[in-house]
């Protein structure tokens, strides 16, 4: 194409999207459509890739096509595998995807959807996308090796020691908070339960299928899966309706964690073929699907969005979770803007599927702008609720109130007017018998949807099963994160115990299986128990904790590359990971203050010890006490180890611009691909 | 035309890939078996520990 034709093309993108954004950014007053949230978010992405992406393929990494990547040369058929590019791209957006962006901006939405939204498409392109790629292609030019060892290899053996704790520590607390999510959604929801119940006994028989009947056919049982799991969501509204059944699917909180730890346990001993590997393609099955529908309900139908640009909780006196906007808003959306979790993915199996360089910069940047987008769904899916619903449904009933109408004259009280009979009428709508006080945003989420939905197939009449379609599509996934995310966790330990222990690393020996799988399931049980038990609903107090987590392990990653991009002599262009970490640490250390020692007892755990410790002693003041002294220990403990790895690869950086270190370069030396020009492609 | 052939056959090569039928595919290949449940046992075999070590992210 004519460069001149190009050059337009391009200012028209850059036009339409400043106005976008404009709008979006500026707009007060009058409820905007979701369309602008759409148009600003694809040309923000498309300037992004094009532009920024190319800039950092060509002057900082020197993306080189003739390099053979570990694909090529390790080639086994196994774990080392030249796969075509957009085949890479698939697998790795199909592990990078799950609850996360689709509930933190649901929980940031109580600012607006302004704060949320510009997190999303700013931290995506210039954090988030960035270090994806960036991770993506140091671990292609190590033989695909993990964080944790480019970690220790990089910035030494602290840098090493603290990325492996931050993940165990990391994945502890997100299956905490994602398994109270799912006992938050399916509290008191015959319906629910019912639905979510059934996907166990149908990934069983989803497993034995392919192992007895017809092996390998994956694809043609994860349709049958999914036939069965509509069945269930069908037979789901026949359970509610029935009184005998309705009562024995009707569960409370604590019963629902007791249950869901006991699974997490049996999920992890049992062999992967048999349950997580056919949940894990009954659940991709669904994401991928819903996820595309979704999209295209939203350009279909697009909406209005009904909640304001900025509400008044900005100033920290949120009813879902205390606290101000910065830094609040940018730890409760991470997956969708960055998260350090996908560094792990970047330097897992991804790596060792690339086969050109080249090809990093597509799978890297391009699957997180994908994730990012499906973030900005979220924004709309909660937004287009009449805030007032959305209050009600989010809100625990110690803000809020427990009675309907005390709560939806305390919401109204805010300036977002509901009504109890608004309330009744939607629960009725979707199948429910109340949607109060539902903490944890799936539920808010799932309403959102089943709006979007319901509008474009199949009206209001079927809007029950919209509904309880979404929950059992979050809950899904969230159950195969729980799965997944154990075992990680068990091999993790395993591996580090087989050091004390010989046969405590030997992960088929069935006495260290129980044992570590155990331990794990007891750590996250904790947690989650712990939530279950808060009196103000749990996300108040994990959902922060899970977010700083995640964006600390975020730092540790962008601390590494920052690291290589200095001993690679380019440290004239380390501003492209040197400023998301900076602005991560500037986050993160500030809402771990604010979350250890703010004096309200609202945000801070110290501050709540303190309040509960001064008020009338009631049988769980003790173990409240001690819950919050333990959170306030966890992200003590989290910035400190942080701290260590930022200092160290300070000392790093110094030494080598200085001249007074050496700065070796790891990475395997080159090696010409013997491809053929579009092999692999 | 070309193109939507192109398309539904990389979406096909790429579900595969997800889920697993092509890597038993080049199990099958590489240990010359016929598809069997004494072949998928194998291949589960095989693949326990990495399957189980496959991280999801939130």
């Amino acid at each position: 194409m004519p460069k001149p034709i190009v050059i337009l093309a391009w200012g028209v993108v850059a036009a339409v999207g400043t106005l976008a954004v404009g709008v979006v950014a500026l707009h007060r007053g009058e409820p905007i459509n979701a369309l602008w949230l759409v148009v600003a978010a694809t040309c923000c992405y498309a300037l992004g890739y094009r532009f920024y992406s190319s800039f950092i393929a060509a002057k900082i990494l020197a993306l080189d096509a003739l390099r053979a990547t570990p694909a090529e040369r390790l080639d086994n058929g196994r774990d080392f595998l030249v796969t075509n590019k957009w085949v890479v791209f698939g697998h790795h957006f199909a592990a990078i995807a799950g609850p996360g962006p689709l509930v933190g901006p649901v929980l940031a939405a109580q600012f607006g959807y302004l704060p949320g939204t510009l997190w999303i498409l700013a931290g995506a392109v210039f954090a988030g996308c960035v270090q994806d790629f960036v991770i993506l292609l140091f671990s292609v030019r190590r033989d695909g090796k993990s964080l944790t060892e480019m970690a220790k290899e990089e910035t030494g053996r602290i840098g090493g020691f603290v990325a492996y704790a931050a993940v165990i520590a990391i994945l502890i607390i997100l299956l905490a908070v994602v398994a109270l999510i799912v006992v938050n959604a399916l509290k008191s929801s015959p319906w629910g339960t019912f639905t979510i119940a059934m996907t166990i006994p149908i990934a069983l028989l989803m497993g034995i299928y392919l192992r007895r009947i017809r092996p390998g056919k994956v694809l043609e049982v994860s349709v049958l899966g999914f036939i069965l799991v509509m069945l269930a969501i069908w037979g789901g509204q026949w359970v509610s309706q029935n009184p005998t059944m309705a009562g024995i699917f009707t569960l409370s909180a604590s019963t629902l964690a007791i249950l869901i730890v006991v699974y997490g346990f049996a999920a992890s001993a049992l062999p992967v073929w048999l349950l997580l590997a056919p949940r894990d393609y009954l659940s991709t099955f669904v994401k991928l699907g819903t996820i595309s529908l979704l999209s295209v309900g939203i350009v279909v139908m697009h909406p209005t969005l009904h909640m304001p640009a900025l509400t008044r909780f900005v100033d920290g006196t949120g009813p879902l979770f205390a606290g101000k906007v910065f830094p609040f808003a940018f730890i409760t959306i991470a997956c969708g803007a960055i998260s350090g979790f996908h560094s792990l993915i970047s330097s897992g199996t991804t790596p060792k599927l690339i086969a050109r360089e080249t090809e990093t910069r597509m799978v890297g940047y391009g699957a997180m702008m994908c994730e990012s987008a499906v973030a900005i769904m979220a924004v709309i899916a909660a937004c287009v609720l009449q805030p007032g619903i959305y209050f009600a449904i989010n809100s625990p009933a110690s803000i809020v109130g427990q009675a309907p109408e005390v709560a939806a004259s305390t919401i109204s009280s805010w300036g977002f007017a509901v009504t109890p009979a608004d309330m009744q009428n939607l629960a009725h709508a979707v199948g429910e018998q109340t949607l109060y006080n539902r903490t944890g945003g799936a539920p808010a989420f799932a309403v959102g949807m089943a709006h979007i939905f319901s509008s474009t197939l199949g009206g209001q009449e079927v809007m029950a099963i919209w509904y309880h379609f979404a929950i059992m599509f979050e809950a899904l996934f969230i159950l195969t994160i729980l799965d997944a995310g154990t075992r990680v966790a068990r091999f993790m330990l395993q591996d580090a115990l087989g050091h004390v222990y010989k046969p405590l690393g030997r992960t088929s020996w069935y006495p260290s299986i129980l044992a570590t799988s155990g331990l794990m399931v007891a750590a996250w049980g904790y947690f989650l128990w712990q939530g279950v038990k808060d009196p103000l609903g749990g996300i108040n107090s994990l959902w922060p904790l899970f977010g700083i987590a995640n964006q600390l392990l975020a730092t540790v990653a962008l601390c590494v590359a920052t690291t290589i991009i200095i001993k690679m002599h380019r440290a004239k262009y380390s501003l492209v990971t040197l400023v998301p970490l900076a602005w991560l640490l500037t986050v993160t250390f500030t809402a771990s203050w604010h979350k250890v020692l703010d004096p309200s007892p609202r945000i801070g755990f110290l501050a709540q010890a303190r309040a509960l410790a001064a008020g009338p002693a009631t049988s769980a003041s003790g173990r409240l006490i001690f819950n919050n002294r333990l959170d306030a220990a966890v992200t003590a403990v989290l910035v400190i180890m942080v701290s260590l790895v930022a200092v160290e690869s300070v000392r790093v950086w110094v030494g080598i611009l200085s001249g007074k270190k050496s700065a070796p370069v790891r990475e395997v030396p080159f090696v010409m691909t013997r491809l053929a020009a579009g092999e692999g492609a | 035309m070309t193109r939507m052939l192109s398309f539904k056959r990389i979406l096909l090569a790429t579900l595969r890939e997800i889920f697993d039928e092509a890597a038993y595919a080049r199990f099958l290949q590489r240990t010359q078996a016929a598809s069997s449940p004494e072949a998928y046992a194998a291949f589960w075999r095989e693949r326990e520990h990495a399957a189980g070590r496959r991280a999801r992210c939130c």
